[in-house]
């Protein structure tokens, strides 16, 4: 076992886990915060995807033990207070259905206009390549996408 | 005089309205099946079949139970007294084949994949761990991966029984005279390749047993049919079992199923006196969630020298896999009625043999049987009009029902309520530019672009709203198509619908939400939707088949009525007026001419509820329940239009517009509605180029990720132009169904639009997925290794055609066929 201390949505936590456990797991298991779902085990899906200090990364992709120190925030933790922009305009762009990819790519999402605060529709698309929506053909995720930048969420 | 009523009504249907459901889905509280932690829950890891097929020789479990953290290891003998068949509701012939089918395999595996043990642990990486020290001798035997060899005498077996499961014919009008002399006969071979779902959502089940009592959790798209399955297979009492879908990521069908692992949950808890969780990993779901499509379809079409087309025959077969699941051998014979799409004919034939294979079992997934019908009628009306040098559209108005003949009963024998497909056409060629488009591909063609354009059509219709009972019965499925709807009356004057229609993405709680605000004069925000559990929505058919609003919107409906009615006498006794001089309008029952004295519905409830001064006889509830079953499906239809690129040098297929005009009838909610062509089409584009389900000869499964199977991503996609054009079903609400029009009619739209970027190179036919390298090879192969131009094959057949002499003469029969 190795000790991780680990900041989550503003929480500071410390915990034993198995060197090998994914930090999704830790997420979901461990401090419980389970709106960060799984969607695959060989990290194409991006339905994990969370901001480790600042920058997105697909949580089943990195060991909790390498988030030692780090900053994680996921998308329980993304607004504090009222919805963030990204989640406004996915409500009103109607660009979920089922709504399992949509923590992951809204947080890539964040991540993106974070490095393109105004981004192309092509640039949206190649921006969120990692993340896969069975439900929407992501033409309303573009537009999501597209009104936040518009509306300003970087600038 | 417009009543108020009437306004209310236009105020919700045919709004925008956002979802409801989006609060917790964007905020990361939703309730999937995952999430949930019950005290004292296990966690249960599954051995799977590493062959295709064997016979299992030992099982040795000893070690895995000294494995820290397992509290419980078990095989297929462990069950063998209480696990029964997974069930297969849809015997399509008398004399199918329906092999027994246990849960967990106790003799003998069939894919790869099966589930042969189990560990129970106290949490999932233990009981993932446990699962090495499991010893298992197989004695292999030889798989059987091809359904065209597995018919034939001599093949080895799936199943003792033989590998031909059924052999449906359906037959209508008289296909030999339509043949008999047709100066064009064609037949053609389509492939309908293997396909996986990929729900986002993994399957997941968490069962419990308290004192006798069960409750299973599952990522399901049927709860109540579910329910029902479980208490059969496992002889739990089907008043003791309470199964509950709650959030669900996705299904297309996908989580329309009976599972091995919801039976083997169920029997783990009630062996242990614990609760269980199974979560499956992507690469296990990918091996062990039913598959799709998997036909061979052998057409042929008689038709006159005008394009009128006199006869089709259809010979299909369909890979059943290892095993008949819930509606596995319903699937292919959805597309019976489906083959012939919106012409005209005068015979038709329609066979359907289903076979094993050791492969993943198939069954529904987004459109069952009515893609794989209306992809090979629109590729070959394609090749039709190629044969005969006219427009793709030109032969099809030749030969499609026309607006004003409505109601119309197909050769197939179904009655097509409505429909207009002159005005989907006009639209859609609009918006396409058409015109503009075949004159730049002219353009191409005659300059060698190697970049050619291809313009592909797809004039769909399906099979909705599934379905009458009775028609279900005559197929022999095993359950009626009906649905149920409850109202229930607040003493607040808010609502509670509780639907028996289980939504997992559609966005019922808002759809049902905007009918019942109409209906019952309360605003949206006043009522709630409830459904996915059968405790509180005890009855109901669930989610698939495009049926929740065409049939579950009618129930809800029905019992809107039965409120109203029931809140009459009530108010009549409020207003102390005869229930004969109140009308009803605006969610108000007012005395007729006195619009000013009335008593609201939430007035009434609050009457009810206190119950102190009913008139006698009359019942403290106005709360009503209602279940409505269709008296024939619903049609939509639509006409779609695709201009590829195709690089003639790569192979690269590029789509660079689609314009998706659909007919769906009335619209509750235009929103919802252009999501779910959208994500349809999606899905049918992904048929088209990307996606295929592939086996090794050993039957090992090649594409067990998401890096192998390659659902597509935003880069993959184009952006679509989505319209409508609108015939009211003959129904009250006049919708017809959206969930699976965009799948229906894109794959052929994009297939007939590659076909058609390369018929310069006389290629008639690009087997899916058409990915780079199979249209390379097939330009390859059409050039036999010369390096022709588009422009010199362009001059060559315009030179041919103008002799009479196309590439394929009519009269002739044209044997090309798939070209893999």
């Amino acid at each position: 076992m190795a000790e991780v201390t680990v900041t989550v949505d503003g929480v500071k936590y410390a915990d034993n886990v198995e060197p090998r456990m994914l930090l999704v797991h830790y997420l979901r298991e461990v401090v419980g915060k389970t709106g960060t779902p799984i969607g695959c085990d060989t990290s194409n899906c991006g339905a994990c995807t969370v901001l480790m200090d600042g920058k997105s990364v697909k949580s089943c992709a990195v060991l909790a033990i390498q988030a030692d120190g780090a900053q994680i925030t996921t998308i329980e933790g993304l607004s504090e207070g009222g919805l963030h922009p990204l989640q406004e305009a996915f409500h009103e762009q109607h660009a979920l259905q089922c709504g399992y990819c949509t923590p992951g790519m809204i947080m890539a999402a964040a991540d993106l206009l974070r490095e393109n605060p105004n981004p192309s529709n092509e640039e949206i698309r190649e921006g969120l390549e990692g993340n896969l929506c069975r439900c929407t053909g992501y033409e309303n995720i573009v537009r999501a996408v597209r009104r936040a930048a518009d509306a300003g969420v970087n600038q | 005089m417009t009543t108020q009523a009437e306004e209310t009504k236009a105020a919700e249907f045919g709004q925008a309205r956002l979802r409801k459901e989006d609060e917790r889905l964007i905020t990361g509280q939703t309730n999937w099946t995952d999430n949930i932690k019950l005290p004292g829950m296990l966690h249960v890891a599954f051995l799977r079949s590493p062959l295709a097929h064997a016979r299992i020789a030992s099982v040795d479990v000893s070690a895995a139970r000294e494995e820290p953290g397992v509290i419980a290891v078990y095989a297929g003998a462990d069950f063998a007294g209480e696990q029964g068949s997974l069930p297969c509701a849809w015997p399509v012939t008398p004399d199918i084949i329906i092999p027994d089918h246990p849960p967990m395999a106790v003799d003998e595996v069939r894919y790869v994949g099966e589930a042969v043990a189990c560990v129970v642990a106290r949490d999932r990486y233990a009981a993932a761990d446990a699962l090495n020290a499991i010893e298992i001798d197989y004695e292999p035997l030889p798989p059987v991966l091809d359904i065209r060899t597995a018919i034939e005498d001599g093949s080895p077996k799936v199943h003792e029984a033989g590998n031909q499961s059924f052999d449906f014919l359906f037959q209508q009008g008289d296909l030999d005279s339509a043949f008999h002399d047709a100066p064009i006969i064609m037949e053609r071979t389509y492939r309908q390749q293997r396909l996986i779902p990929a729900a986002m959502e993994p399957r997941a089940v968490v069962a419990s047993g308290v004192g006798g009592e069960f409750t299973l959790w599952s990522a399901t798209q049927i709860p109540h049919i579910l329910r029902l399955m479980l208490a059969m297979v496992t002889g739990i009492g089907e008043q003791n079992l309470r199964v509950i879908a709650p959030d669900v990521g996705g299904g297309f069908g996908s989580k329309l199923q009976v599972t091995a692992e919801e039976v083997l949950a169920l029997l783990i808890t009630r062996k242990l006196g614990r609760p269980v969780k199974w979560t499956e990993s992507r690469s296990e779901g990918n091996m062990t969630v039913h598959h799709g499509r998997d036909q061979w379809q052998y057409i042929k079409l008689a038709a006159d020298n005008d394009g009128r087309i006199r006869g089709l025959d259809v010979d299909l077969l369909a890979d059943m896999g290892a095993y008949l699941m819930l509606v596995t051998p319903g699937v292919p014979l959805l597309g019976a009625f489906m083959f012939p799409g919106i012409y005209k004919m005068d015979g038709y034939s329609f066979r359907c043999r289903g076979v094993f294979t050791t492969k993943m079992p198939t069954d529904a997934y987004r459109g069952a049987g009515r893609p794989e019908a209306t992809f090979a009628i629109e590729r070959i009306m394609d090749e039709l009009a190629d044969q005969l040098g006219l427009d793709p559209f030109e032969v099809r108005e030749r030969n499609w029902i026309k607006h004003e003949e409505f109601p119309f009963t197909t050769i197939a024998g179904l009655t097509y309520d409505s429909g207009n497909y002159e005005a989907a056409t006009a639209k859609a060629k609009e918006l396409f530019g058409y015109d503009e488009l075949r004159a730049e591909q002219e353009r191409r063609r005659a300059s060698g672009d190697p970049v050619q354009l291809g313009i592909g059509v797809s004039t769909f219709t399906e099979m909705c709203g599934l379905a009458p009972s009775r028609v279900l019965g005559s197929l022999a499925y095993g359950a009626g198509g009906w649905e149920s709807a409850s109202i229930r009356m607040l003493p607040t004057g808010k609502v509670e619908v509780v639907t028996g229609s289980s939504a997992h993405g559609q966005g019922h709680e808002t759809a049902w939400s905007q009918i019942v605000s109409d209906q019952l004069g309360v605003p949206f925000e006043d009522i709630r939707v409830l459904h996915g559990d059968t405790q509180v929505s005890p009855k109901g058919m669930d989610t698939y088949g495009s049926r929740s609003l065409a049939v579950g919107g009618m129930a809800l409906v029905s019992a809107c009525d039965k409120v109203i009615e029931k809140a009459k006498p009530i108010a009549a006794g409020m207003l102390e007026v005869s229930a004969d001089d109140l009308e009803w309008a605006a969610g108000r029952w007012a005395v007729k001419g006195d619009p000013d004295k009335g008593v609201t519905l939430g007035e009434v409830a609050l009457a009810t509820f206190a119950a102190h001064a009913l008139p006698d006889g009359v019942e403290p509830s106005i709360d009503a329940d209602a279940t409505y079953d269709p008296e024939n499906f619903s049609f939509p239809h639509g006409t779609h239009l695709c201009a590829t690129e195709v690089d003639t040098e790569t192979g690269f297929v590029k789509i660079r517009s689609y314009v998706a005009v659909d007919d769906i009838g009335k619209v509750v909610n235009p929103l919802i509605v252009e999501g779910q062509v959208h994500g349809g089409l999606a899905q049918g584009i992904a048929q088209a180029l990307y996606e295929e389900a592939i086996y090794d000869d050993d039957g090992n499964l090649v594409t067990s990720t998401l890096a192998d199977y390659l659902v597509p991503s935003a880069t993959d996609l184009p952006s679509y132009q989505t319209d409508r054009t609108e015939t009211p079903a003959e129904t009250r609400l006049g919708v017809k169904g959206v969930g699976e029009a965009g799948t229906i009619a894109s794959t052929p739209a994009v297939v007939n639009a590659i076909v058609d970027a390369l018929r310069p190179f006389g290629i008639h036919d690009i087997t899916m997925p058409c990915t780079p390298e199979r249209v390379w090879r097939a330009i390859q192969d059409s050039r036999g290794g010369e390096q022709a131009s588009a422009a010199e094959q362009h001059e060559a057949r315009q030179s041919d055609q103008t002799q009479g002499n196309s590439p394929q003469g009519v009269g002739d029969i044209d044997q090309s066929g798939s070209a893999s």
